[in-house]
């Protein structure tokens, strides 16, 4: 059972997981480190994405459009989510906070259930992207290759706009000193609706370049987002490194555990962690002044 | 007087009486209303899972969205007992998934304590994902897997004259309300008791429980592990109910649904998740089968929920006391006429203080990165003395006031209190020990009244750090009420005792502020700020209140109010630059060309 090969294409696996964890949680990690919400819609942000890919593949059959779309789709909602909710929200408890998002995350896996009934649909994988590949021992699937590839520009991209632009300048001040940067006469409330709508993106576009590997249900973000908690509790809250950080571990935690037995894989993230928690309680790459 | 006794204790129990009559009228009035027997058995169980919930979050204020690890697990393990007749007895089986899920609050709480707000939150999230991880397929030969376990026998009580045996329907809601009631008793118990006043104050604002003296870590696990005990009584009931344990009791949706039922009911009033299990199950049927809209029905629910806490953050319980209190307006507290102080409040007779210094600091230096804010301060303070501090802003002040409180570590340097080196202690210790501080910046437990504010310093006096007394009446610790009346008069708001904090005027929360520090009965007590942000002549009352508090106390007051400070005390201590600059009499400071040079922006001479 336990090959050379088997388990190098558990280390990809592992590695595919992992960065969509990575893109995922930075979603949920850069709108926490700048409005100071945890969105508990962010499951189900994954999930819309991946639907409305599915909606754009089926009207123009192109996956690329189908990414554009599922993309747009999600910023859309997370920008009017933040108009006319959020942005009420700024000034309340952060259980107020959690409460609401986990309502509205709910209304929406709902609203899409409504739409597209429970029965799981799916994407096929872009002809261009379809088969498998050979690479010298190791036969894997191609498109599984190309999600790491395509999520490593998605990474690349979010990284630019928050580290090489004036908008990704005030976010990391705001991460550090939301207050400050308020102070300092620049509007924070727009940069907050763009961030708010651009970490929803970063969710959605997860969920359509994934909606090829697992079936769309309306439930399907719902797994995710525990799974995002643990990305950013090893990580640290906040940090983008250590969303990516975490993303990639717990991807490899839950693949390579389930080699040996699938049902203790979701046990495994738990015990690492705990062990964090122990031992870093403010995550990997968190700052301590953060609880 | 014994007539006036029989009227408290009447008082007292009249809501477990009304509870009562509320369960046994219940089963006469909801079938008019469209309740199926086996719906309102359902209200109730979900009703006592929310009761601990509620001890948890609207009291203690720790949103948990994993209490299904412990639904699932008390209601397992009784299940388990039962069925494989480890343990015949059901409601010895039921004590035991209670205690066992108790157990499992321990340990997880233990691990998801450690981080306070959304981290709390997400990490009881992971933990109940993992339980029911566990219970599906490593545990799957004792829980049955995705099957669940069937067969769950219903009790049977031998009553001596006739064998009662619980079977469905209202025999069962006979049963379930027992429970019920029994449950509700406990829980008013506990927030009545010096522990839920804890809880309350630790959810409005646990770093003053914490410098007031209260073990805040610990009672936030206590908290946790009822809630935890709720719910797995909850889950055990659940399998009775049933007749049969389902796995679906682990997932998320359980702890989600929870949470739902409880904030449509409204927190903090113990009765919200049966109000709100009622409305949601009431609902779920009447759109399921009412309006035939099917799946949409939590669609509809979920929109309720957004708008209730959009708009009525206190649920419908909430909502109906607020209309009531509209209706029907309270005696008028506007906070217009502010009492003046009373000429004297009779100063409580405490032991003379040791002989020798209170306080002895030595070399105490605090760096943050390259920033030296406190550097090599020497500083010793007499019993009975009142020291005043000053220094230009930035002078290290409140650097200085932390580390002696303890709520900051020294980089270098001794801090003795009374002869005891207390440099590395915690805040809750030092304040136990007879050291505190009024903050510069109001902390204050703003949703309870004054009297119940000044009950929470007095409480950490009365009790220690942390006590068990989970049964016993906070007003009931003795000497408490005592102190709670003696500081009421002392800060001079007596007749605003039961006014809520929020609601008072600026200079009287100030007030408050000190008497928290007051009530905690401290022989040494440090005073940051106490003048500031008050009009002249709330000033010239505090410095009244400042006299007064001295007699049989020793005080370090940190002022930039000159002329009061000056009047008041007998040495004075300059800090300026993170170092002491001066140190003597009033008139030798005001004489002191060093600090009339750092005043006035001269050179500072070493």
């Amino acid at each position: 059972m336990l090959s050379w090969p088997n388990f190098i294409s558990q280390l990809f696996n592992g590695l595919a997981l992992g960065a969509l964890l990575a893109l995922i949680s930075s979603g949920l990690t850069v709108i926490y480190g700048t409005l100071g919400v945890l969105n508990l819609a962010h499951g189900a942000m994954f999930m819309m994405g991946g639907y409305g890919g599915f909606v754009t593949y089926q009207y123009t059959h192109s996956f690329a459009l189908a990414l554009v779309g599922g993309t747009l789709c999600v910023l859309v909602i997370g920008v009017v989510t933040e108009q006319v909710l959020i942005r009420h929200f700024y000034r309340r408890p952060p259980e107020d906070q959690l409460l609401v998002t986990f309502g509205l995350g709910i209304v929406f896996v709902e609203l899409v259930r409504l739409g597209f009934g429970s029965l799981s649909l799916q994407v096929s994988p872009p002809e261009w992207a379809s088969g498998i590949t050979r690479m010298g021992f190791l036969i894997y699937p191609t498109y599984r290759l190309y999600v790491m590839g395509i999520i490593a520009v998605a990474l690349a991209v979010l990284y630019l706009i928050l580290y090489r632009t004036r908008i990704g300048m005030i976010v990391r001040a705001g991460i550090e000193d939301s207050g400050m940067v308020d102070m300092l006469g620049i509007n924070v409330f727009r940069v907050f609706m763009l961030v708010f709508g651009i970490g929803a993106a970063a969710a959605g576009f997860a969920g359509i370049v994934d909606a090829p590997v697992l079936p769309l249900t309306p439930d399907m973000g719902d797994q995710i987002l525990v799974e995002t908690f643990v990305v950013v509790v090893i990580g640290g809250v906040g940090s983008f490194p250590g969303a990516i950080l975490g993303g990639l571990i717990a991807g490899e935690i839950l693949s390579i555990t389930s080699m040996f037995n699938p049902s203790y894989s979701q046990v495994m993230l738990f015990v690492v962690m705990t062990l964090v928690l122990l031992l870093r309680p403010q995550g990997l790459l968190g700052q301590s002044s953060r609880t | 007087m014994r007539n006036r006794d029989t009227m408290t204790v009447w008082r007292a129990f009249l809501p477990d009486l009304l509870t009562a009559c509320g369960l046994i009228a219940a089963p006469f009035i909801l079938p008019s209303l469209g309740f199926a027997a086996d719906t309102v058995n359902r209200i109730l169980v979900l009703g006592l899972f929310g009761i601990g919930f509620d001890i948890l979050f609207g009291f203690t204020g720790l949103l948990s969205f994993g209490q299904s690890a412990f639904f699932g697990t008390g209601g397992f393990v009784a299940a388990y007992l039962t069925i494989n007749g480890i343990i015949p007895n059901v409601m010895l089986a039921l004590v035991i998934g209670t205690i066992v899920g108790a157990a499992t609050g321990v340990l997880v709480g233990l691990i998801a304590l450690r981080r306070t707000g959304i981290y709390f939150a997400m990490i009881t999230v992971a933990i109940a994902e993992t339980f029911f991880f566990v219970e599906n397929s490593p545990l799957a030969a004792y829980t049955g897997g995705e099957n669940g376990l069937s067969g769950v026998p219903s009790p049977v009580f031998n009553l001596g004259f006739v064998t009662w045996r619980v079977g469905t329907g209202y025999s069962m809601y006979t049963f379930l309300a027992i429970c019920f009631l029994v449950g509700m008793i406990i829980a008013r118990r506990i927030i009545h008791s010096p522990v839920g006043a804890i809880f309350m104050a630790i959810r409005d604002n646990p770093i003053r429980a914490r410098a007031v003296g209260h073990a805040v870590e610990r009672y936030k696990l206590l908290a946790f592990t009822i809630a935890a005990a709720y719910a797995g009584l909850a889950g055990g009931l659940l399998g009775v109910l049933q007749g049969y344990m389902p796995p679906d009791a682990f997932t998320f949706d359980t702890s989600g649904e929870l949470i739902m039922q409880t904030m449509i009911g409204g927190t903090g009033f113990l009765f919200g998740p049966l109000a709100g299990a009622a409305v949601w199950l009431y609902l779920r049927d009447f759109l399921q089968s009412g309006l035939g809209l099917g799946a949409a029905w939590k669609l509809v629910l979920g929109i309720i929920f957004v708008l209730l806490i959009c708009f009525l953050r206190r649920g419908v319980i909430g909502g109906v006391i607020d209309l009531v209190g509209l209706a029907r307006p309270r005696r008028s507290s506007a906070p217009t006429d502010e009492e003046p102080l009373p000429a004297d409040a009779p100063p409580k007779k405490r032991p003379a203080p040791p002989p020798g210094p209170v306080l002895e600091v030595r070399g105490l230096s605090r760096r943050f990165g390259g920033l030296v804010a406190n550097n090599d301060i020497d500083f010793t303070v007499e019993a009975g003395e009142l020291r005043g501090v000053i220094g230009p802003n930035g002078a290290g002040k409140s650097t200085f006031f932390k580390m002696i409180t303890c709520e900051m570590a020294p980089t270098a340097g001794t801090i003795r209190f009374q002869g005891r080196d207390i440099t590395g202690w915690d805040v809750t210790d030092v304040c136990q020990i007879g050291l505190t501080k009024s903050y510069q910046v109001n902390q204050l437990f703003t949703k309870l009244t004054v009297r119940q504010n000044l009950a929470i310093s007095a409480l950490a006096a009365a009790r220690g750090r942390f006590r068990l007394d989970v049964l016993r009446r906070a007003t009931h610790v003795p000497g408490v009420t005592a102190q709670i009346a003696h500081t009421l008069a002392l800060i001079g708001l007596t007749g605003r005792a039961d006014v809520a904090v929020s609601d008072l005027a600026y200079g009287e929360k100030r007030r408050v502020e000190i008497g928290l520090a007051l009530a905690s009965e401290p022989t040494l007590l440090l005073l940051d700020e106490p003048l500031a942000g008050m009009s002249p002549q709330e000033r010239a009352e505090t410095v009244q209140l400042l006299r007064r508090i001295r007699v049989g106390r020793t005080l370090i007051v940190v002022e930039h109010d000159m002329d009061a400070i000056f009047g008041l005390a007998e040495r004075i201590t300059v800090l300026c630059e993170g170092r002491v600059l001066a140190d003597g009499t009033p008139l030798e400071i005001q004489a002191s060309k060093a600090v009339q040079d750092a005043y006035l922006g001269g050179e500072v001479v070493e």
